[in-house]
């Protein structure tokens, strides 16, 4: 009989939050992965937030994990305005392109 | 027995998903990867009593950002077919530092101890009997309106900033002017004429 405690949760949320570092080292050319990659590192943020949520049963902890999603999406939608932009101005989205700015 | 075993189904297609969203070739499927995953750990959010963060979870997340990050590949696909390129150039070090990080998450989660007194700080009294989404409310309405106001004016300030960024000028489109519109003044647009009969009156070029 295996039962599953809130440790459970928060190795899951660590495996993900390293899978979401590592894909930002690996697709360091596509800033679209990339984007998805911070979005897995909230998701396993909001993961840790329910469980010690659960855990500690009190509710401040899902609250956050609202506020979380909040600024994901605002950032999303921040996010791919400017790629959409920079695609327009650039006609390209790689990263290694993204160096006006370059003193 | 059930619950663990829900547990590792859910938890195992997650993380396997979150693994083919940063190594798959095609953009679009890292998206439904992307999709697979956040669905997969509502699904644990709803088992462990926080359905009302899950079903949150899916809407915002399946049903706004993943939407959108869809858009977007879709919109500008075609163009980064060889950006997969450098995947095994940094594998090595995204190996190593991704080990570091969960190495020391894992240290953090064997070490950790929380301590007693910090855990009775919520105004409502946590109650599996009722619904999270009656108690969420009341919190976030009460203890919580502060911070509740700010994110809503996040949302806002996000809206209006990509609608701004994307905004694209057209010059073959004619636009309402309101500042050119209410700085006219009587003496530019209307002049009073008393014109000789057969001459006709000067029309304002």
């Amino acid at each position: 009989m295996i039962s599953i405690t809130f440790t459970h949760y928060l190795f899951l949320s660590a495996i993900i939050f390293t899978l979401g570092v590592f894909g930002i080292f690996v697709n360091r050319k596509n800033v679209i992965t990339i984007l998805m990659c911070i979005e897995l590192i909230l998701l396993s943020v909001n993961i840790n937030l329910v469980a010690f949520s659960v855990y500690l049963q009190n509710f401040t902890g899902q609250i956050f994990t609202l506020f979380i999603l909040t600024v994901a999406a605002g950032e999303a939608a921040i996010g791919l305005a400017i790629l959409v932009v920079f695609f327009r101005n650039k006609g390209s989205i790689e990263v290694q392109d993204i160096n006006s700015m370059k003193g | 027995m059930v619950h663990a075993l829900i547990f590792y189904v859910f938890s195992a297609i997650a993380i396997l998903s979150a693994i083919m969203v940063i190594s798959s070739k095609n953009t679009v499927h890292s998206v439904f990867f992307l999709i697979l995953a956040f669905i997969s750990v509502a699904s644990l959010f709803i088992m462990i009593g926080a359905e009302f963060v899950g079903m949150i979870l899916l809407i915002v997340y399946v049903g706004a950002v993943a939407v959108l990050f869809l858009f977007v590949v879709m919109m500008l696909e075609g163009n980064f077919k060889n950006v997969k390129h450098g995947f095994l150039q940094y594998l090595p070090f995204g190996a190593f530092i991704g080990a570091v990080v969960l190495f020391e998450i894992v240290i953090i989660i064997g070490a950790w101890k929380y301590k007693p007194d910090l855990i009775r700080v919520s105004s409502i009294p946590y109650n599996v009997s009722t619904n999270s989404t009656q108690s969420l409310g009341k919190l976030i309405y009460t203890d919580y309106i502060l911070a509740f106001q700010l994110s809503g004016l996040i949302l806002l300030v996000a809206m209006i900033g990509a609608i701004l960024l994307t905004f694209n000028k057209r010059s073959d489109l004619k636009r309402q002017d309101i500042a050119t519109q209410s700085s006219r003044e009587r003496n530019d647009s209307i002049y009073l004429t008393d014109p000789e009969s057969g001459k006709g009156v000067k029309v304002n070029d």
